[in-house]
C-alpha cells in the first residue's frame, strides 16, 4: 500500500505516493530524476548517496522515503548556485579530486557540511571526517587536497564572512 | 529498492506506537534513526512485517536535566551529543563518544535509544551507559519500568526489552567532577564497529574506579576486581595481570588473541584517563 508524502526537495514542494520500502535515494533518482545522488553499496557504507535532510547530511539509501514527510531535502542539484559548493567544485577540478566521479556527489555534500561546521581542520582531521565516503578509484590524496584548498579559499572569501554573520 | 515489502505506521504518541507494535504473530519493529535497521532491511537480514516510525513522537525527544541526573529522550541523536546541543554530566565522555560513532551522516540520524535497544556488543553507547551507571527507562503495554544499564543487555542483540516495549529515555547520573575518564577503541577502519573498546572511570579523590570492556562476544563486561585494583593504586604489570585474569575468569570464551586484545585495550583506557 502506498503512503502519500509531501516534502520540499531542492526548494520545490513535492507530493508523492511511495511504497514504505522505497528509499529516499530511489525516490530522488527514479521518480524525480535527480541522478546526482548515486547509489553504491545501498547499505549505508559508501556514502555516495549522501544528501542533506533539514540541512544535515544523511545517507539517502538507508532513509525511507515515507520517513521524510515534511522535511527539506537538498541534493547536489539543489546546491548548484551555492557559494561554498562552487568553491568546492572548483577545488575538486583544480586539485584532481575525482577520477571516475562516482563518489564525487557524496564527497561534495560531506565536504560542504564539514566546511560549514569546521572550516579550520588539518589534514588528519579532514581524513577522519571524510572517512564515511569511499572512493574506489582510491583517489583520496586528491580529494583531501581539494578539500584543504577549498577550505583555504572559503576562509578567505567574503561569502564565508557573510555566512558567519 | 532492496527490502521486502512491509507496512508502515507513523506513530503519533508513545501509546499509539505501543498499540501498533502489538502485532500478534506478525513481526513489528520500532524505527528510530534507522541507521542499523534499514541496512539490515536492505540486506534482508532483519525480517519485518510492519515498521512503527517513532521519529515524530516529541515525548521521546525530551531532555530533562535533574539535580542528580540527566534524562535523555531515546531519540537524542549522536550528533546532538557531539555538538553539545544537549547538557552533559559525564565530564565530556558522552560528547566524545557521540563524536566518534560511525560517520557524520550516520550520527545526524542515529539515536542513543535505537543503538542501546539493538544491543550490538560492538556499539558504543551500550558500553558507555554501563560505564556511567545509567538507567534505561522502558515503556510498554504493562506500563513503565526502569532497568539498570548493567542489567539491560543479556547477550549479543539480546535485551530485557519485552514485547511492544520501547526505550523511552536513558537516565545518566551526574558524575563527580573529580572523576577522570579514559577511552580506547580498536577498529580496523575509522568509523567501523569496534573489535574491542574499553572505558575507565577513575576518581582518585573518592578512591573509586570503574572499568568496562565492550565489543566482546556478549554484553559488555564490568571488571570489578580490576577496578578495585585501580582504586587501590595498582599500576603497570600488576594491573595488566589482574585484568587478564579477570577476563579469563569471566566465563566468556576468549581466544588467546582476543584476551590479549581486550586486556591491552583496557590498559590503554586506564592510561588515557591520566591524560584528562
Amino acid at each position: 500500500m502506498k503512503t502519500s508524502i509531501s516534502a520540499v526537495i531542492n526548494g520545490k514542494q513535492v507530493q508523492s505516493a511511495v511504497e514504505p520500502r522505497t528509499s529516499l535515494a530511489d525516490l530522488l533518482r527514479e521518480e524525480l530524476r535527480l541522478t546526482a545522488t548515486h547509489l553504491g553499496c545501498e547499505q549505508g557504507v559508501c556514502g555516495a548517496c549522501t544528501v542533506l535532510i533539514d540541512d544535515q547530511p544523511a545517507r539517502a539509501c538507508i532513509t525511507l522515503a515515507v520517513g521524510i514527510d515534511g522535511s527539506d531535502i537538498r541534493t547536489l542539484e539543489g546546491l548548484e548556485n551555492d557559494a561554498l559548493m562552487l568553491v568546492l567544485k572548483s577545488a575538486f577540478h583544480d586539485k584532481h579530486g575525482l577520477q571516475c566521479g562516482f563518489c564525487t556527489p557524496g564527497m561534495l555534500i560531506s565536504a560542504w557540511d564539514l566546511l560549514r561546521r569546521k572550516p579550520h581542520l588539518n589534514e588528519a582531521e579532514i581524513r577522519i571526517a571524510m572517512s564515511g565516503n569511499l572512493c574506489r578509484c582510491t583517489g583520496y590524496q586528491g580529494i583531501v587536497r581539494s578539500i584543504r584548498s577549498a577550505a583555504e579559499k572559503w576562509a578567505g572569501s567574503a561569502a564565508a564572512t557573510q555566512e558567519q554573520v | 529498492m532492496k527490502p521486502a515489502p512491509f507496512d508502515y505506521h507513523r506513530a503519533t504518541s508513545i501509546e499509539d506506537a505501543i498499540a501498533h507494535l502489538q502485532a500478534g504473530d506478525a513481526i513489528a519493529r520500532p524505527l528510530a534513526g534507522g541507521q542499523s535497521l534499514v541496512p539490515m532491511l536492505n540486506l534482508r537480514l532483519a525480517p519485518a512485517d510492519r515498521l512503527v516510525d517513532l521519529t515524530r513522537i516529541d515525548a521521546l525527544k525530551q531532555i530533562v536535566a535533574r539535580a542528580d541526573a540527566i534524562r535523555y529522550g531515546a531519540l537524542t541523536t549522536h550528533a546532538a551529543f557531539e555538538d553539545g546541543r544537549v547538557p552533559d554530566a559525564s565530564n565530556g565522555l558522552m560528547p566524545f563518544i557521540g563524536s566518534q560513532i560511525a560517520y557524520r551522516a550516520v550520527r545526524t540520524r542515529g539515536t542513543i535509544g535505537g543503538a542501546v535497544a539493538l544491543a550490538d556488543p560492538a556499539a558504543d553507547w551500550l558500553t558507555t551507559i554501563i560505564a556511567l551507571e545509567a538507567d534505561v527507562a522502558l515503556v510498554g503495554p504493562n506500563g513503565r519500568r526502569t532497568v539498570a544499564g548493567t542489567d539491560f543487555a543479556l547477550g549479543p542483540y539480546m535485551t530485557v526489552i519485552g514485547d511492544a516495549e520501547l526505550i523511552e529515555a536513558i537516565i545518566v547520573p551526574r558524575r563527580p567532577g573529580s572523576e577522570r575518564w579514559g577511552h580506547y577503541k580498536v577498529a580496523r577502519k575509522t568509523g567501523e564497529y569496534a573489535e574491542s573498546m574499553a572505558i575507565a572511570l577513575i576518581d582518585k579523590a573518592l578512591g573509586k574506579a570503574r572499568l568496562i570492556v565492550g565489543a566482546t562476544d556478549g554484553a559488555p563486561l564490568v571488571l570489578e576486581k580490576s577496578a578495585r585494583e585501580i582504586a587501590a593504586g595498582t599500576i603497570g604489570g600488576g594491573l595488566a595481570a589482574a585484568i587478564r585474569a579477570e577476563l579469563a575468569e569471566s566465563g566468556r570464551d576468549f581466544s588467546p588473541e582476543k584476551l590479549l586484545l581486550h586486556s591491552t585495550v583496557a590498559m590503554r583506557a586506564v592510561a588515557n584517563s591520566e591524560r584528562r
